[in-house]
């Protein structure tokens, strides 16, 4: 295998400095002792981590956003392992067509989806309700799921199934018995990169929260465009270490290349 | 995938068997009832009459479209949106195939934590990452510090369209990395040792081997980037200011403070058309090329 060339290596080196910058920074600032957005150079204090508790409505949107992620990743799954079991397994009629409008979301702008869900809300009365809010959010992250479980059909060594069925084991049985311990990591890889995805979901959620269901990313977003102080420093160091959390137990558990960069 | 004797019916006839539909069934009503009816109301809804008093009427009209294409505003608003959205695509290529390529050729466990360096930060929530440069770039932030220690003066960068196009790039790098590390993938290093090992400069092994499969990932890689940017909201949002309006931006604006739902509609579905065609314009395109490169 070649080598990469001392060029190479310092293009590299910039890049992954472009990558890393803005996120060091909001995690140095967020240990800031001053009142301003400043990299603390001489003491680090916590005063802006404790700040955030201070603000109730902080808290409530976290917790707020925690469910709606939690929910939506499971619904997610329980809608798209049948179907991806159904368009992996089976030939009928509309098959691709189905496929197409489950992955759909991924294709439509989520600003497009957000504008369509706030008019099908406004008509059926359904503003502010967290139920609605948590279908939406099914929506958007089906596909993940969906795309993951298929990967995982697609890869499936049939023989053990057959061997069941040969044994006399019924349908439900070879699928509660074999299938699904062997699609597993794909379904918890997709309820992952799902949950994810929900929580840190903007440009649709904006459209469609309500004072009563703001999520996290609505609140940080609308917070951030009237006053930015360390706090939002604070909470914005949280999510990236809650979400640097979860890509090593990916990684660990699946590999976040393959799951990112996908089975094609 | 082909249609295998299913394990859950038996062999059955496809036609009479009501397995499939029955397990596809609750996903597929809910995609219905949650994706396809909404947009049509949305397509309704930007043909209905707005009045500032009144609100919307129950009567149609194609004035929110011809308002939107013959109003210098809105027409500036989505000019500066395919221009940003252009830069964005061009400057991602011009780092991202680069750099996917060098990673290609990092061992490991290098090229694993690399990988994960460079696309990890998908999962980072946009709004974050925005902060993030809104601090880098402000007129106290740590650029123009270092341009200051340096002797140039400061340089107002927040709510600028570089603002907007640097933290863009920034969010979309891995949708550019992603595809051309996976082109590079399905090359065996072994054909670019042979090319060179046959009397081929760099140059040549490089333009003739590695090129024509780097180019494939590009152009998909494009499309992904070119339509994310293009209905970015967060990045416009945070880092434009309440000047400099994208069309995502627009369209919350037209939605949460002008209140005119049809004309924020009519915008939407410009987004949403203008989406569509240009992927099946580039996916024709792309198809086309790959039959020419890989015969």
């Amino acid at each position: 295998m070649q080598k990469n060339g001392p060029l190479a290596l310092i293009f590299h080196s910039l890049v992954v400095a472009f990558v890393l910058a803005p996120l060091v920074v909001i995690c140095l600032v967020a240990f800031t002792p001053e009142n301003t957005l400043s990299i603390p150079m001489t003491s680090f204090s916590l005063r802006w981590f404790r700040e955030i508790f201070i603000h109730p409505d902080f808290v409530a949107s976290f917790v707020n956003s925690l469910w709606l992620a939690t929910l939506a990743a499971t619904i997610s799954v329980v809608l798209a392992v049948p179907a991806a079991l159904a368009i992996d397994r089976y030939e009928f009629p509309g098959r691709g067509a189905l496929n197409a409008l489950f992955l759909s979301p991924l294709i439509i702008p989520h600003l497009v989806l957000g504008v369509a869900f706030l008019r099908l809300f406004a008509l059926v009365g359904a503003t502010g309700s967290f139920a609605w809010l948590v279908a939406t959010h099914v929506i958007v992250i089906t596909p993940y799921v969906l795309r993951l479980v298929m990967a995982a059909f697609t890869g499936l060594d049939r023989s053990a199934e057959q061997a069941a069925m040969t044994l006399g084991a019924s349908h439900w049985t070879v699928f509660r018995r074999v299938t699904a311990p062997m699609i597993l990591p794909g379904i918890t890889g997709g309820w992952l990169l799902a949950f994810i995805n929900s929580f840190d979901e903007l440009t649709m959620s904006i459209f469609v929260t309500s004072p009563q269901t703001v999520t996290l990313p609505v609140r940080m977003y609308m917070y951030a465009t009237e006053s930015i102080d360390p706090m939002m420093a604070a909470v914005s160091a949280l999510m990236i270490a809650l979400t640097a959390g979860a890509m090593l137990i990916l990684d660990r558990a699946f590999g976040l290349d393959k799951i990112l960069v996908g089975q094609k | 995938m082909s249609a295998t004797s299913p394990i859950v019916a038996g062999p059955t006839a496809a036609r009479a068997n009501p397995a499939p539909w029955l397990l596809v069934g609750p996903g597929a009503l809910f995609f219905l009832g949650l994706v396809v009816l909404p947009l049509v109301l949305t397509v309704i809804l930007s043909f209905h009459v707005y009045d500032h008093t009144t609100g919307i009427k129950n009567e149609f009209t194609f004035a929110h479209y011809i308002a939107v294409f013959s109003d210098d505003y809105y027409l500036g608003t989505f000019w500066r949106t395919l221009r940003l959205a252009f830069l964005t695509t061009l400057i991602c290529a011009v780092i991202g195939a680069p750099e996917a390529y060098i990673l290609s050729r990092m061992r490991d466990p290098w090229r694993s934590v690399f990988l994960l360096v460079i696309i990890g930060p998908l999962l980072v929530s946009v709004v974050v990452r925005a902060f993030g440069w809104s601090m880098l770039l402000g007129s106290t932030g740590l650029v123009n510090q270092t341009l200051q220690a340096l002797g140039f003066g400061t340089v107002r960068l927040l709510y600028t369209e570089t603002a907007i196009v640097i933290a863009l790039v920034h969010v979309m790098l891995p949708f550019m990395v992603i595809p051309v590390w996976t082109a590079l993938q399905k090359l065996d290093p072994m054909v670019e040792a042979a090319a060179l090992t046959l009397g081929a400069s760099h140059v040549t092994a490089l333009r003739r081997v590695v090129m024509p499969q780097v180019s494939l990932g590009m152009l998909s890689g494009s499309l992904i980037v070119f339509g994310l940017s293009a209905s970015a909201f967060a990045i416009p949002g945070l880092l434009g200011g309440r000047r400099l309006k994208m069309a995502a931006t627009l369209v919350y604006d037209e939605y949460m403070h002008e209140l005119n739902w049809p004309l924020g509609a009519a915008i939407a579905i410009i987004v949403l058309a203008a989406n569509l065609a240009i992927m099946l314009a580039y996916n024709r395109m792309v198809e086309a090329r790959a039959r020419r490169t890989l015969g």
